[in-house]
């Protein structure tokens, strides 16, 4: 296998890992809980090395996963005390982990390859050189399967608590009164987090996790409105970030998950613009027209206030809406043009009169006014 | 070490003042973060901030202090828009695009920064620093910037504090007095985005956090009023940062960012369980005194809420 291919292929397995569990942590406003995990484990990592007297991935997986939890509760303890708010209670603990973890690293293991840079943004360059052998036999890069391995460990959890994870996430009141527990749920969510952090952040960092987790979701949320579409969309905007991201990087000669990050910006940006219901150019759109339709509305009710009355004629010219309405030149034309696309309004050479659709329309506006 | 040395030895009194000049700024500035219930925005913004440190060196080539954090208040400026904008124009939570902000704006950083490291540009180095910060590398000038544009953010506190005070505890209020909230709001932000500017290059992006949330949190278990608030914060900022650099300074492989965190994580675990008021511990004697000695008048006890 090319060392290229194994790079391609484990950021892939690292974004479907991250995105799939990322989607809840959106739905469930927890973000940046995972920001802090991604940053709290450094010390879990440094005990483990410590434990096993050298870098073991099971030492390091389990103290990294205990930190992770220990975070998670710590923030629980603190936010439960009612003296601190939440976001404030992660603002604490994290950075206080991470100190303790870099001072451990830069007082004990100076000279070891446990650099705080690594933890930050990863080596995904060298996923390639580190195979795993059984006997004689050459099983590939090991990253491939510690991603792959936690990739299905979180499709099985997602899958099997599929039911749980959606009640808990979107009605946990609903979700205690039929007996599921909604602090199991959390803690279970947060218990895979913190293990897909520690599997994806020896590849490519905390950073990049915490990017693959937040913003592929966030790109789905904006697309889609039922939960197994968005689902799919984070894990495909992850995947094509982590392909083109390996491109970016190439290019530039710069780090993969710095490019692999940056494009599951420039993804959510393209999303936040263009999306069709939720974009912002949809929007604005949404709001142009509204603003036109109420426009017409209003000339519907003007015309019929003085339909019949002496002054209709002077009443009903297109420069006297200019002024009146203080409409300008050519808003008054959308304004007229939408009228007469829906033939409600006739134009009989400056003077405007209603048309029989017209006059219906705005007898109904009069009345929703008045309900 | 002693206090003496602090005064004595350049080098030690450069890095003392400069960490103690960002935990007052970073003190009394994040106290508006912490009531505002916007603990996490210092975090993202000092992450945010990193970009821009690369894009001003890529264009200047110059690596002035001035010019760099110059760039970096320009990206967590462009941060603080970012996130606003995303809050307000869609559903997804603040949670959320702070950690979006954060991850993404980071990333293009690192992105950018590996690019400079590796054109062969022997100008380069040094600008990885600002991650974790490097305290020990502060000269004289480093924290005469440091104060002019500190003094400048807190000036501007102070101008404001009415405002500020209002916005932090009434913003409907506010809003219904004729002051702007939304204005408001990002100017506390941008001013906030000092403070992150200031710290960037002592204890890097990741620790900023708590150098805005800790003294703030510590702080608020003494007083119940902003003014106090401010001045303790402001105090054990300072207090964190001297003795950072205590802890640090003279040892081998002792980074000083970290210590100055553990040092204000001490102080915020004191105040938590033994400030006179709220402390926990207090809480905690007061309920088992309650139970045991007058079980009957438990339930006449007005219930106090914060």
């Amino acid at each position: 296998m090319s060392s290229t291919f194994a790079i391609i292929l484990t950021g892939i397995l690292v974004a479907a890992a991250c995105a799939s569990l990322g989607c809840f942590l959106i739905l469930r406003r927890m973000a940046m809980l995972a920001d802090a995990i991604s940053h709290a484990i450094l010390p879990g990592l440094v005990a483990g090395y410590f434990i096993a007297q050298g870098p073991s991935l099971l030492a390091g997986f389990f103290g990294a996963a205990l930190a992770g939890l220990i975070t998670v509760g710590l923030v629980e303890l603190l936010k439960n005390t009612q003296r601190v708010g939440g976001e404030s209670a992660i603002g604490i603990v994290f950075p206080a982990m991470f100190a303790l973890g870099t001072f451990l690293v830069s007082k004990y293991y100076a000279d070891v390859h446990l650099d705080a840079d690594a933890v930050l943004y990863g080596n995904i360059e060298f996923v390639g050189f580190d195979h795993w052998y059984l006997g004689e036999t050459d099983l590939g890069p090991q990253s491939l399967w510690i991603m792959g391995g936690l990739c299905l460990i979180n499709f099985i959890f997602i899958t099997v608590f599929y039911k749980e994870l959606k009640l808990a996430t979107f009605d946990a009141g609903l979700a205690a009164t039929l007996g599921f527990s909604p602090i199991l749920i959390h803690y279970g969510l947060m218990a895979v987090v913190s293990i897909t952090t520690v599997g994806a952040f020896t590849a490519v960092g905390a950073i990049l996790v915490v990017a693959l987790m937040i913003v592929p979701a966030a790109t789905a949320y904006l697309l889609t409105d039922r939960l197994p579409w968005m689902i799919g969309l984070a894990i495909g905007a992850g995947a094509i970030a982590a392909v083109l991201g390996f491109g970016l990087a190439f290019m530039l000669n710069g780090s993969v998950a710095g490019a692999i990050a940056t494009i599951t910006g420039v993804e959510f940006g393209l999303a936040l613009l263009f999306s069709p219901k939720q974009g912002l150019v949809a929007r604005a759109r949404r709001l142009a027209r509204q603003r036109i339709q109420f426009a017409a509305d209003t000339l519907l009710v003007h015309l019929l206030q003085h339909e019949g009355s002496p002054e209709a004629a002077n009443e009903s010219t297109i420069s006297h809406l200019q002024s009146e309405l203080q409409w300008n030149n050519k808003f008054a034309q959308r304004v007229l043009d939408l009228a007469q696309r829906r033939s409600l309004v006739r134009c009989q050479g400056q003077q405007l009169e209603l048309t029989t659709s017209g006059r219906e329309r705005s007898q109904q506006v009069l009345q929703l006014g008045r309900a | 070490m002693s206090l003496f040395d602090l005064f004595s030895d350049y080098t030690l009194r450069n890095v003392a003042l400069g960490a103690m000049v960002l935990g007052i700024v970073s003190g009394i500035l994040g106290c508006f973060a912490v009531l505002r219930r916007q603990g996490l925005l210092g975090d993202a913004l000092s992450h945010a901030a990193l970009p821009g440190i690369a894009i001003a060196y890529l264009l200047t080539g110059s690596k002035a202090p001035i010019v760099l954090l110059l760039g970096a208040g320009i990206a967590g400026w462009v941060g603080t828009l970012t996130i606003n904008r995303i809050v307000r124009d869609t559903r997804i939570s603040e949670d959320s695009a702070l950690g979006i902000v954060l991850s993404v704006f980071f990333g293009v950083g690192i992105l950018l920064l590996t690019y400079i490291a590796k054109r062969n540009d022997a100008n380069q180095a040094g600008l990885d620093r600002f991650l974790f910060g490097q305290a020990a590398t502060l000269v004289a000038t480093d924290v005469l910037t440091m104060s002019i544009l500190g003094g400048l953010a807190l000036g501007c506190l102070v101008l404001l504090y009415k405002e500020f005070k209002l916005l932090a505890f009434d913003p409907a209020f506010a809003a219904s007095l004729g002051f702007a909230p939304n204005r408001l709001g990002i100017l506390l932000t941008s001013l906030i985005v000092v403070a992150i500017v200031i710290g960037l290059q002592t204890v890097g992006v990741v620790l900023m956090a708590a150098m805005l949330v800790g003294p703030a949190v510590a702080a608020r278990q003494w007083t119940h009023r902003l003014s106090v608030m401010l001045l303790l914060s402001g105090v054990f900022g300072a207090a964190a940062g001297i003795a950072g650099t205590m802890l640090s300074l003279g040892q081998q492989h002792v980074p000083t960012g970290p210590m100055i965190i553990l040092s204000l994580t001490a102080i915020v675990a004191i105040s938590l369980l033994f400030a006179p008021a709220r402390g926990l511990v207090w809480a905690k004697l007061r309920q088992s005194h309650a139970l045991n000695h007058e079980p009957r008048n438990r339930e006449a006890q007005p219930v106090k809420g914060e």
